[in-house]
């Protein structure tokens, strides 16, 4: 059987599990400036399962695509170097301030200039909204079946994927039919490291830029013109506070709480 | 229409799912300061008796789908019923778990109608809003509060031009409450067998292997959790010997439960379960806000931490300055000696 031809959805997020002191803004506003950014993590899972489809399907070619800023191009460069075939950043300020719903149109848009895709695999969701939309909503776009929070590769042949789906409640097998949509959770087998030979290959290359233009997209549907949802208002979180009460670490204090807790009927 | 529209989810034994009436409980004050209807979607299999569970929520109007092929829960056949139910009621507001299902569905429910979709939302408003370019008004627009950005923002997010407003809710955020034992609505069936041949295609279930929970921290009235503080797995069953003493049941932060000291189903916080207990004891826990989102409105809070500026401290009744892992046994004893 021939290879299959995927596309890798990757993002580049701000680190928001480290998130400083001088992360937001005074006007309540995220500073980006001031975050380190990553490889979406569980982009990286999704990476890894479109290698092991590589690894049992000779001839495969797998295509990264990032939308975000120009810097997002150390996605792709870090992306070959575990053993992705291309990549380009899709890059523009007409798609920005997107929405899931933009977002995922331009997107659909870019694997459609891509073409002939069998599978597109994603992160169930990036860190820095955790909405877990966008690959079902490019599923939906392309019109093509979806299957989320995929986390064993079980089989592929040349016309269908079976995978596992970790649940809250389980584990699901599932079979579905290219094209698809696969999204792939964090539990799912981490990405290879990158290979020296790769990187001294790939060191000094220029990683392929794409603008709104290539695309083709209804210019209506993408950026801020195209996304639904708006941003109202932001407060930064306040912490309650309480009068609270010390209570020192003897037998003599503890015994006093723990009588009062039993006396107010709490334990 | 000033409807509000939940989609249902079912559990493993045909039941309606405690997610989904958290959400009618929701819908029906929505749907109230609406002066609109509380609407419900089912879809399943030899499901005609859900109704009348759905009913004491306050729900007027149960749209039934009935057919093998919508048991157990696939993306398409589901899909095609939600959009059928949504296109012929034209509710203004849809709500969706946050569950596995609730994020598969909504998402591309969302993109075929071009409508907006707010994840994981913690609280839902009825409110007004200004666009402050044109100056345009919406009366009674549906706020949709998360937390944004890891947890370090709330962000109120508005759909002011496209309808329905969609969000999804996790469970366990919204309380159930019965609205009216002896309330009644009707029921209407939804017939998609034209759609469902081909979406029954896509998707073939092989093999399912689902367990029941067996952890209950959600309805639990005591809570005992470990943070990441705790050290360790062993000085976490030190929380299971409280818990088990005092009828509580064990609760965990993500830093612990990432470390493996418990399993990912006592998680507390926003990607965890929201618990409201009489009695929360917090053990090595330093009070991310993502955690406390999670717990804040406990009744009572103990707090045992060896940093006297845990954040965690601000909100606790009682701080407990010193090291759990001898504070626990010594509240063991003090608790059987009181006793007696």
């Amino acid at each position: 059987m021939s290879g299959l031809k995927i596309v890798v959805l990757a993002k580049q997020v701000p680190d928001t599990h480290n998130v400083g002191a001088n992360a937001m803004n005074p006007d309540g506003t995220v500073n980006r400036a001031a975050l380190p950014t990553v490889f979406n993590p569980e982009d990286l899972n999704a990476l890894e399962m479109a290698l092991q489809i590589k690894d049992r399907v000779p001839g495969t070619h797998i295509t990264v695509v990032t939308m975000g800023l120009p810097k997002a191009a150390g996605i792709i460069t870090d992306s070959m170097s575990r053993g992705a075939d291309a990549g380009f950043v899709l890059s523009d300020p007409r798609l920005g301030g997107a929405d899931t719903l933009a977002t995922s149109y331009a997107l659909s848009k870019a694997v459609e200039m891509v073409g002939n895709v069998d599978l597109i695999i994603g992160g169930r969701q990036a860190i820095d909204g955790d909405t877990a939309q966008v690959g079902p909503q490019v599923a939906e776009k392309l019109d093509i079946p979806q299957v989320t929070y995929a986390e064993t590769l079980v089989n592929v042949d040349a016309k269908s994927i079976e995978l596992t789906r970790r649940l809250a409640d389980g584990i699901e097998q599932v079979r579905v039919n290219m094209p698809a949509v696969i999204t792939v959770t964090g539990t799912a087998k981490p990405c290879r490291f990158p290979h020296a030979h790769r990187l001294i290959k790939l060191d000094g290359m220029t990683v392929e830029t794409r603008n709104a233009d290539d695309i083709k997209p209804d210019l209506e549907r993408i950026g801020k013109k195209g996304s639904p949802t708006k941003v109202k208002k932001i407060q930064n979180v306040v912490l309650a506070h309480k009068e609270s009460q010390q209570v020192a670490p003897t037998t003599e204090a503890l015994s006093e709480l723990m009588g009062s807790l039993i006396a107010e009927h709490i334990i | 229409m000033n409807n509000v529209l939940v989609y249902c989810e079912l559990t493993e034994n045909n039941h309606i799912a405690d997610i989904s009436l958290e959400l009618c409980t929701k819908g029906r004050q929505l749907a109230t300061e609406m002066n609109g209807r509380l609407q419900a979607v089912v879809a399943g299999s030899n499901i005609k008796e859900v109704a009348a569970e759905l009913y004491p929520y306050g729900v007027d109007e149960v749209f039934l789908a009935d057919d093998a092929r919508l048991s157990p829960y696939r993306t398409l056949p589901h899909f095609e019923v939600v959009l059928k139910v949504i296109n012929e009621q034209q509710p203004d507001v849809v709500l969706f778990g946050a569950t596995t299902v609730g994020r598969d569905l909504a998402p591309r429910i969302s993109s075929r109608l071009q409508c907006g979709l707010t994840a994981d939302c913690t609280a839902l408003e009825l409110g007004d809003h200004t666009d402050t370019l044109t100056g345009k008004e919406y009366k009674g627009i549906l706020h949709q509060i998360r937390p944004a950005f890891g947890g370090n923002i709330i962000a109120t997010i508005i759909t002011p031009e496209n309808k329905p407003q969609m969000a999804t809710v996790r469970e366990g955020v919204m309380r159930k409450e019965i609205f009216d034992a002896n309330h009644k609505g009707t029921v209407a069936m939804v017939d998609v067998s034209d759609k469902l041949h081909a979406a029954d295609k896509a998707v073939t279930i092989i093999r399912r292997e689902i367990v029941e929970k067996s952890i209950n921290i959600k309805g639990a009235s005591i809570v005992v959790a470990g943070g990441y503080g705790m050290g360790s797995k062993e000085n976490f069953q030190l929380l299971h010997d409280l818990a088990h003493l005092i009828g509580g049941e064990v609760g965990a932060t993500r830093a612990a439960v990432d470390a493996g000291f418990c399993e990912p189903e006592r998680q507390i916080g926003q990607t965890g379960v929201t618990v409201r207990p009489r009695l929360y004891i917090a053990c090595g826990i330093s009070g991310a806000v993502q955690h406390r989102a999670g717990m804040e409105d406990s009744a009572k809070i103990i707090s045992i931490n060896t940093d006297p500026n845990a954040p965690i401290n601000a909100i606790a009744d009682y701080t407990i300055i010193g090291d759990a892992c001898t504070v626990l046994p010594m509240m063991m004893d003090c608790y059987s000696n009181n006793l007696k």
